[in-house]
């Protein structure tokens, strides 16, 4: 198939080839952000690819280290900017765990609301940029479209589109108003006619396939050899999905099925992706019906949240508890626990390690884009060159997770 | 849920009790703590043995613990998707010591180890490609142990004259300063100014 190995010149019987590297980044837009990959051709077939990662690069795990657990929430935003909150969730999700805080029942629906727009928010962005590399124009913008109309519910619930820190230990920062709620709603009763839309563009589209089937196949054992979770598993017909197999949150009440492909190539993780942002729809209608029969607290009070605004006016205690709180910050008692959540990229989880003073003695982030570039090597080799773009795309790599 | 892990230690501990210093259950999850020199057998056999299945690396990742002789802590996560269950693997090292690698038995590690070599200095032995992963090229130290300043020795910029990008010693208009709320009740160990003379008069 590649015509290289083994080749020689029919004229002349002999030849010499002489294989070329070339640097694939780290401006490059097909990149997904900065990476640089050197890559060694032959020909055209890709022989050895090794990325170098770190250009984005930020120390975020040492940083953490002098801040406090607060302090901490945001830079879990510029982690994967594409989905922040679900980033936020596994920081919560590993306080909560160690000072054993209950999160009220509304503001866990509003967990699991937001962190589905937020898998939508970045299979809108993936599905359509990775056809954006192999050559369609018009699913980015029409997917954009939607991505805008979900990043004003973001800003509707927190105040700012990408870098929310909504979520906070104990629940989330504030409610949702009614008006939001029908609006997401609303959203969610038409947002299965624009998949439609993008459905129609890509998915018989003659281009689009011959660009993606049987590119980059994932069988299972390499999922297990390389480390691989999320839609990269479930193309290749593994229904392994944390928010069903090790169920966090509420996510056991809702009813959505765990798509899975076949082939585990390009082309049926694009599939997994598509059917996954319809089944997110679906347990945003769930969450919206809860949401509206469950009025109450989305914070759950004690030494980790602040007091209500209205017993500062009045208590001294609540007061001196706002200050210490946003100043000293809530200390964490000592243990080390591993928290993680179903992203939209794979399996993100925290690893935090707490000695009880009010900052994270280490925390690691593991992101699962970190894997998944890692296999690059094993999963590009022997493939063309153009496939390379296809395979970043649908690996679904974002910078600010993979370099912290 | 934590009798099954209990469980699941004991059964371990019964099948490579030469490996095997010690396991907890902890917050739901398990911990067992392993000789360094038996962990790549230790791994083989929790990825290999029908009631373990570990057969996913999930992270490794490391500690620094600088009052500590055995100063590091190197930490691996593994997860079985066929039984559905977490395992922590920890290992003792000191500074100089050679960790085995891990690569043979699950590739993955790879990186995991580079970054940990990056970031903490420490060696993995039978590694093939032991280089930095995430500091820029031609760094120095290592970013993650504790006696490593977060502000790191040198900064980066574009000199206009020189047309090229110059590498300095870091310079701070103002000095990173690091909050100390331990509150002067609850027995803050440093001496406030002006604090000794009331110590003297006390005697």
């Amino acid at each position: 198939m590649d015509g290289s190995k083994g080749f020689e010149d029919a004229l002349t019987g002999e030849q010499k080839i002489r294989n070329f590297n070339i640097n694939f980044g780290p401006q490059h837009p097909a990149a997904h952000g900065v990476l640089r990959l050197v890559l060694e051709l032959d020909g055209e077939i890709v022989e050895r690819c090794d990325p170098h990662i770190g250009l984005l690069h930020r120390g975020t795990e040492k940083l953490m280290e002098s801040r406090t657990y607060l302090q901490n929430l945001p830079y879990f935003d510029r982690l994967d900017y594409v989905a922040p909150m679900n980033q936020e969730h596994a920081w919560c999700l590993a306080i909560e765990r160690l000072t054993g805080v209950e999160v009220p029942r509304r503001a866990s629906l509003i967990r699991v609301l937001y962190s589905e727009i937020g898998r939508v928010l970045n299979h809108l962005l993936n599905v359509t940029t990775q056809a954006m590399d192999v050559g369609a124009l018009t699913p980015p913008l029409w997917g954009f479209e939607e991505r805008e109309k979900l990043m004003i519910f973001y800003e509707r619930a927190c105040g700012a589109r990408l870098h929310s820190a909504y979520f906070r230990p104990g629940g989330v920062h504030q409610d949702l108003p009614p008006q939001l709620v029908d609006d997401i709603e609303a959203w969610a009763n038409e947002f299965p006619s624009k998949l439609d839309d993008i459905d129609g563009l890509l998915t018989e589209n003659r281009i689009f396939k011959q660009r993606n089937v049987d590119i980059g196949v994932v069988t299972e054992e390499d999922i297990q050899e390389w480390g691989f979770s999320g839609v990269m598993v479930r193309g290749s017909g593994l229904a392994w999905d944390l928010r069903r197999s090790q169920p966090y949150e509420c996510y056991d009440e809702f009813d959505f099925k765990v798509a899975i492909g076949k082939n585990g190539d390009c082309y049926d993780r694009y599939l997994v992706r598509m059917a996954e942002m319809r089944e997110s729809t679906k347990i945003i209608k769930q969450c919206v019906a809860k949401l509206r029969a469950e009025p109450g607290e989305v914070l759950a009070r004690g030494k980790i949240t602040p007091p209500k605004r209205s017993d500062m006016k009045t208590s001294m205690e609540a007061l001196i508890h706002h200050f210490k709180l946003y100043t000293e910050g809530f200390h964490v008692p000592a243990g080390e626990v591993y928290a993680a959540v179903e992203a939209p990229k794979g399996e993100f989880g925290v690893y935090l390690v707490a000695d009880g003073s009010n900052r994270p003695y280490r925390a690691k982030l593991r992101a699962p884009g970190f894997l998944h570039l890692q296999a690059m090597d094993y999963v590009a080799g022997g493939h063309q060159l153009a496939d390379v773009a296809a395979i970043i795309g649908t690996m679904d790599i974002v910078f600010g997770e993979v370099d912290r | 849920m934590s009798d099954a892990l209990k469980e699941l230690g004991a059964h371990i501990e019964m099948k490579r009790p030469d490996c095997v210093l010690g396991y907890e259950v902890a917050f739901g999850e398990l911990t067992i703590t392993v000789a360094p020199a038996s962990i790549v057998g230790f791994v083989d056999f929790l990825k290999s043995d029908a009631s373990c299945k570990f057969s996913s690396l999930v992270d490794i990742t490391a500690v620094d613990h600088p009052e500590r002789a055995k100063r590091f802590d190197v930490v691996y996560h593994f997860l079985s998707m066929y039984q559905n269950q977490r395992i922590r693997l920890r290992l003792q090292v000191r500074e100089e010591d050679l960790v085995p690698s891990i690569i043979s038995v699950h590739p993955s590690a790879n990186w995991f180890e580079r970054e940990i070599f990056d970031m903490f200095g420490i060696l993995f032995s039978g590694h093939p490609d032991l280089r930095r992963l995430l500091t820029d090229y031609g760094f120095r130290g290592h970013p993650l142990r504790k006696d490593f300043p977060t502000t790191g020795y040198t900064e980066v910029r574009y000199d206009e004259a020189l047309k090229r990008v110059v590498y300095e010693p870091v310079s701070l208009v103002q000095e990173y300063r690091q909050f100390d709320f331990m509150s002067p009740w609850e027995g803050a160990h440093y001496i406030l100014p002006g604090d000794e003379k009331q110590e003297e008069g006390a005697k």
